[in-house]
C-alpha cells in the first residue's frame, strides 16, 4: 500500500510575529522552522499503518523553498521511505498549493494521502479536503482516531459536543487532529539512514491564485489590565468589576 | 448580485452559527444590491421559515434523506448546484467543524479561493475584503478575492445574528446525487458526555492550567464553570500530562477561542496558550506568580492560591446568581 503524506515547513509556535518589508508576509528574520505540528502525527500514523501491515512504501511530499527539503528530511528520519521537493519559492495560497500537491500526489496512485488538520501559520485548514476534491477521492478532515479493516477505514472526528464516526473506503484522503497518537522522534540510526534516502525534486505548477493577500497585520495590542488584589479578599471586587465595568455577569 | 448563504442544521434543529452568518450577509448586502439566499441541506425542514427574520430574502431547502447527517458529497454537490445557478458575487459558510470541513471542498470544485475563519468582512470599492487570524491570531491578514465567487467562513461567536429581516421566501429544491455512491459515509454521531457546548461556541470559559496540580482538582474548576455557566478549557500541559481530554485545549494546537469570558486558573500564559485565547471579549486570570505572562493580556487578575480562590468565587457567583434571578 503506497501512502502520501503532505508536510509543510512552518515557523515555530515561539515565534513573535514581525511583519516584513513587503507588509504582506512574515519576517523571517530570526525565524525558527519546524515541521507543521499537526503534519507530525499525519506521518506518525502513515508509519504506523506500514508497520503494522509490514508493507507498503509512505512517500512524504512538501512544497516550498530550501526549507522544505529539510523539514522532508526530518521526516524520512522518523522513517519515511522516500520524499518528493516541489520546488516553490514565495506565497501560495491553499487553493494553488492544492492543485500542485494534486498533481504531485496523482503520479503517486497513492491507498491513502495523509495531511495536517491545518498549517499553524496560515491556520487555513483548507489544503487536505481541497486536494481530495481535485482528486475525486474521499475525505475526512481532522481524525481523531484511526483504525483500518479490508480496504475501509473507520475513523472518528470531534464536532461541536461529540463525535462523528465515519467509514471510509480506500483510496481516501485523512486529516489528522492532535490526540490521533504519540509522534516518534527521530533515533540516531533514522537521521543516519535519512541521509541516503532519496528527495525527488520536481517544479510545482500552481496556477493562478484563489486569493489576494493585502496586508499582514498585527492585531490590536490588549491594553494591559490591572491586578485587583491578592488572594480570597480580591473577590468582591472582581464580582464588581465583571458585573459593573465589564458586564459579563 | 446576491450573497448566499449555507446553512447548518443538526439533528433537526438549525445551529446558532448559521444566524450569525445570515446577520452578516443581511449586513453585506446594501453594498451588493442583491438578496441573500439561504440554502439548507437537510432530511426534513428543521424550520426554514424562521430564516427570514434571521436575513434570508430567499431560502432554498434542499432535502434528501441522507442528509439527516452530514454528508460531505451530498452537501459539497448541493452547494455547488445552488451558487451555479444563483450567480451569487459572495458565499459565506460558517467556520463550524462542518463548515470548515464543507468550504474548502466547494471552493475547489469551483476552482476559486477561499478565506477561512474570518473575524471582520468589509466591502472597499464594491469587493468583498475579508480580515482573518493567521498564526493563531498572532497576526491578521487582510484578503481581496480575484475571482467570483468570493467565498468566506466565518469564525463562530465573532458576528452578531439578528441583521435585517428578509421576505425568507421558503423554496424546495430537490438534490440530484446518489448517496450510494458514496465512499465516504457518517454511520454515527455520538453526543458528549452532559451533552456539553463546545468551546468556540461558549459565551464563558474557566481553564485550568498545571497549577491545578492534579487531575482531581478540577473539580474546583468544574464546580466554578457550573456557577457561570461556563465550559472548561485546559492548557497543553494538562492534556499532555492526561488529566483533561484533547477536545479541552485552548492554544496554537488545540481551540481558538472568544467568548466573552474567559477565566484562566493556575495557566501561566505560554505564548501557543494566549494565541488561543487572546480575541476573548474579557479575561480574568487567576495565579500565585504575579510575574505570570497570563497578567499580560488579562483584563482583571487576582495573585493568589487557586485551592483558596477557587472555592470562594463560585459562592459569590452563586450569591450573585441567586440575587438576580
Ligand atoms: C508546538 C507547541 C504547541 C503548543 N501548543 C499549545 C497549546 O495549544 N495550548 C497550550 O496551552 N500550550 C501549548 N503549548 C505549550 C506551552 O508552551 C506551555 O508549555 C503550556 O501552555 C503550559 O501550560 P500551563 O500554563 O498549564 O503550565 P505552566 O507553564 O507550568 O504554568 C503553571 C502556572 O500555574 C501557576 N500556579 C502553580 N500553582 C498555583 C496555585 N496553587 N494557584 C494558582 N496558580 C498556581 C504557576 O505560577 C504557573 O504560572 C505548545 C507548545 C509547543 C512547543
Ligand atoms: N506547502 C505545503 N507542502 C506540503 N503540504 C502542505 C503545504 N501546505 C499545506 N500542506 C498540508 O495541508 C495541511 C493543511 O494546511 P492549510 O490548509 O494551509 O492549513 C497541512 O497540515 C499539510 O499537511
Amino acid at each position: 500500500m503506497i501512502q502520501v503524506v503532505c508536510i509543510k515547513q512552518v515557523a515555530d509556535t515561539e515565534t513573535r510575529v514581525k511583519v516584513g518589508a513587503d507588509g504582506r508576509s512574515l519576517d523571517p528574520a530570526g525565524v525558527t522552522w519546524i515541521m507543521n505540528p499537526y503534519d507530525e502525527f499525519a506521518v506518525e500514523q502513515a508509519l504506523r499503518l506500514k508497520e503494522k501491515l509490514a508493507a507498503g512504501e509512505v512517500i512524504v511530499v512538501s512544497l516550498g523553498g530550501a526549507g522544505a527539503a529539510t523539514t522532508l528530511r526530518n521526516a524520512l528520519a522518523m522513517g519515511a521511505d522516500r520524499a518528493i521537493h516541489l520546488k516553490h519559492d514565495g506565497a501560495g495560497d491553499p487553493l494553488q498549493i492544492s492543485r500542485a500537491l494534486a498533481t504531485a500526489v496523482r503520479a503517486t496512485n497513492p491507498s491513502i494521502v495523509w495531511f495536517g488538520r491545518q498549517a499553524v501559520d496560515d491556520d487555513a485548514a483548507q489544503v487536505g479536503p481541497m486536494v481530495a476534491e481535485l482528486l475525486d477521492l474521499p475525505c475526512v478532515t481532522a481524525i481523531a482516531t484511526f483504525d483500518l479493516a479490508d480496504q475501509k477505514a473507520t475513523v472518528e472526528r470531534d464536532i461541536e459536543g461529540g463525535r462523528e464516526v465515519v467509514e471510509v473506503n480506500l483510496p481516501a484522503v485523512f486529516t489528522t487532529d492532535k490526540g490521533l497518537n504519540e509522534p516518534r522522534y527521530a533515533s540516531l540510526k533514522g537521521i543516519m539512514a535519512a541521509k541516503k534516502k532519496p528527495i525527488d525534486e520536481q517544479a510545482a505548477d500552481l496556477g493562478d491564485p484563489g486569493l489576494n493577500v493585502l496586508a499582514l497585520e498585527l492585531p490590536p495590542a490588549r491594553s494591559a489590565g490591572r491586578i485587583i488584589g491578592q488572594g480570597v479578599e480580591a473577590i468582591p471586587e472582581l464580582i464588581r468589576v465583571l458585573r459593573e465595568e465589564a458586564k459579563v455577569l | 448580485m446576491s450573497i448566499l448563504v449555507f446553512i447548518e442544521q443538526r439533528e433537526g434543529r438549525i445551529r446558532s452559527v448559521s444566524n450569525e452568518v445570515l446577520g452578516e450577509a443581511s449586513r453585506l448586502k446594501a453594498s451588493f444590491g442583491g438578496e441573500v439566499v439561504a440554502v439548507l441541506p437537510c432530511a426534513a425542514d428543521p424550520g426554514a421559515s424562521s430564516l427570514g427574520a434571521a436575513g434570508a430574502d430567499r431560502v432554498q431547502v434542499v432535502t434528501h434523506e441522507a442528509f439527516g447527517v452530514y454528508d460531505p458529497a451530498g452537501y459539497t454537490r448541493a452547494m455547488v448546484q445552488a451558487i451555479e445557478q444563483v450567480k451569487p458575487a459572495v458565499v459565506l459558510f460558517p467556520a463550524s467543524s462542518l463548515g470548515k470541513d464543507l468550504a474548502p471542498r466547494v471552493a475547489a470544485r469551483l476552482g476559486v479561493g477561499l478565506a477561512s475563519d474570518c473575524t471582520a468582512l468589509a466591502v472597499d470599492d464594491g469587493a468583498l475584503v475579508a480580515k482573518r487570524p493567521v498564526f493563531a491570531g498572532k497576526a491578521l491578514q487582510k484578503i481581496g478575492f480575484p475571482k467570483s465567487p468570493a467565498i468566506a467562513s466565518l469564525r463562530p461567536k465573532v458576528f452578531a445574528a439578528g441583521g435585517t429581516a428578509g421576505a425568507g421566501a421558503v423554496e424546495n429544491v430537490a438534490a440530484n446525487f446518489d448517496a450510494a455512491a458514496n465512499r465516504a459515509r457518517v454511520v454515527r454521531t455520538a453526543a458528549a458526555a452532559g451533552g456539553k457546548v463546545d468551546l468556540t461556541e461558549s459565551e464563558i470559559i474557566v481553564s485550568g492550567g498545571r497549577g491545578m496540580k492534579g487531575p482531581e482538582h478540577f473539580a474546583l474548576i468544574e464546580n466554578l464553570a457550573e456557577a457561570l455557566g461556563a465550559t472548561v478549557g485546559a492548557s497543553r500541559a494538562v492534556v499532555d500530562a492526561g488529566w483533561r481530554p484533547h477536545s479541552e485545549q485552548v492554544g496554537q494546537t488545540g481551540k481558538t477561542v472568544s467568548p466573552k469570558l474567559y477565566v484562566a486558573v493556575g495557566v501561566s500564559g505560554a505564548i501557543q496558550h494566549l494565541a488561543g485565547m487572546s480575541s476573548s471579549r474579557c479575561i480574568v486570570a487567576i495565579n500565585k506568580d504575579p510575574d505570570a505572562p497570563i497578567f499580560k493580556v488579562a483584563d482583571y487578575g487576582i495573585v493568589g492560591d487557586a485551592f483558596e480562590i477557587l472555592p470562594a468565587l463560585t459562592e459569590a457567583v452563586k450569591k450573585v446568581n441567586a440575587a438576580h434571578v
